[in-house]
């Protein structure tokens, strides 16, 4: 699974689509699992990352991840080809 | 020592639906390769651009389009007479085509421009643009040209609800029923003339985008931008560069097919699946312009390059994520100045 090559995210959680134009705020999780997906990451690794380092259980954390993913989908933050 | 190089600009009415010249003199005076001394050149005596004493040195009015061309040439020659004119930069739809057909005479006169040729002016032209997207295989909307509300009437049943009516020039409605159709015709019609266009309505994300072709099918200039901030009447308040290779390619193929000559701006509205639809043209640069110079893309400075016949290198480059975010500003002008531009028709 690929971040779109053209997001741009700050530290702060602004992230920026330069083929859009469009821009978003997530909150500090959200800039962990994108940073973690830009790293080439699986999803159950994601998902393990977060269980290591939170106190969370992994059902929690696998449905909070499935919905974020989702929601970078549906804004075409993800491209579509590897999201599938 | 960078040359000096004197130029005139038309387009001084920074409003609130702006002409780009204000934009324009702003890149021109941050030219790298020439040294800039600006002239005015203003219909009416109230367009900002003439007070702002710190951009334009000088203005002179100039007679409306309607006038005809011999009487702008006539006044061109006496500006010219005053001024020794190096370049002229037209930025209004409505004058561009007395400019286009000057541009010999002006040429004779010392001065030069850097404008699309007659027929890529006539083909683009809203009332053409269905044949412009079946010749060069560009997607737009359906769109019809009519002269009358009877002819609207004929038309109707090809059409869902809404409809956009458009000027040939300026100016466009979106209309949800007969009556509001009728409203903008005549509306329209009464400041524009006719024909006007009846467009189908392309729902989706506008996107703008602005470059230089130089006539031989290459593109010196691509700066895509979407709309942040849409003023009452669709205007662009604020704006963002990005960098939508699709748009790119697509700008790329509209400037090799055209062999477009001089700025542009390319107006085209983005649908669900992502496949864009091209509403609109205009032949000259656009009021947003100077996004494009603080990106790293001068096209003033590129066009007036490119009037003087000098080799301008294709600039690919630019800094995606930058905005414009436009400002009204009032001016304190003195009555003698005023008084100047209205009788004199020179400040």
């Amino acid at each position: 699974m690929n971040i779109n090559k053209n997001i741009a995210v700050s530290d702060s959680g602004f992230v920026f689509n330069s083929t859009t134009g469009e821009s978003f705020s997530v909150n500090p999780i959200g800039v962990e699992i994108i940073e973690l997906l830009k790293q080439d990451l699986t999803i159950e690794q994601v998902n393990q990352n977060l269980l290591e380092r939170y106190n969370a259980d992994i059902v929690t954390i696998d449905k909070d991840v499935s919905d974020f993913i989702s929601l970078l989908e549906q804004y075409s933050l993800i491209d579509k080809q590897d999201a599938a | 020592m960078r040359p000096k190089i004197k130029i005139a600009v038309t387009g001084l009415n920074a409003i609130d639906n702006p002409g780009p010249g204000v934009a324009v003199i702003r890149g021109l005076l941050e030219a790298k390769s020439f040294e800039a001394t600006i002239i005015g050149l203003a219909y009416e005596s109230l367009e900002p651009g003439i007070y702002m004493h710190e951009l334009v040195d000088k203005t002179y009015q100039i007679p409306y389009p309607s006038a005809g061309t011999e009487l702008l040439f006539e006044r061109l020659e006496y500006i010219n007479d005053q001024e020794s004119i190096d370049v002229i930069i037209p930025n209004f739809d409505a004058e561009l085509f007395s400019f286009i057909k000057l541009e010999a005479k002006l040429k004779a006169l010392g001065i030069h421009t850097f404008l699309p040729t007659p027929e890529q002016f006539e083909e683009r032209l809203k009332t053409n643009l269905p044949d412009f997207g079946k010749k060069y295989d560009i997607d737009v909307p359906k769109s019809e040209t009519i002269y009358s509300l009877s002819d609207f009437s004929k038309i109707s049943s090809d059409y869902d609800w809404p409809v956009v009516v458009k000027g040939k020039y300026y100016d466009a409605g979106i209309a949800y029923n007969f009556e509001q159709v009728q409203m903008y015709f005549n509306k329209i019609s009464a400041k524009w003339g006719l024909p006007i266009i009846i467009q189908e309505f392309a729902h989706g994300t506008e996107f703008n985008v602005t470059g230089v072709g130089d006539g031989n099918g290459n593109a010196i200039s691509i700066v895509p931008m979407r709309k942040q901030y849409i003023t009452d009447i669709g205007k662009a308040w604020g704006g963002i560069a990005i960098t939508d290779q699709k748009l790119i390619d697509l700008t790329k193929h509209f400037i090799k097919e055209t062999n477009w000559r001089g700025g542009f701006e390319l107006e085209l509205m983005k649908n669900k699946e992502g496949k864009f639809y091209l509403l609109e043209i205009n032949p000259r640069i656009p009021a947003w312009v100077y996004l494009a110079v603080g990106v790293g893309q001068n096209i003033p400075e590129m066009i007036t390059n490119l009037a003087l016949g000098k080799e301008v290198a294709p600039v690919t480059k630019f800094e995606a994520g930058k905005m414009f975010i436009r400002y009204s500003w009032d001016m304190i002008v003195d009555l003698e100045e005023f008084e100047k531009i209205s009788t004199t028709g020179e400040l």
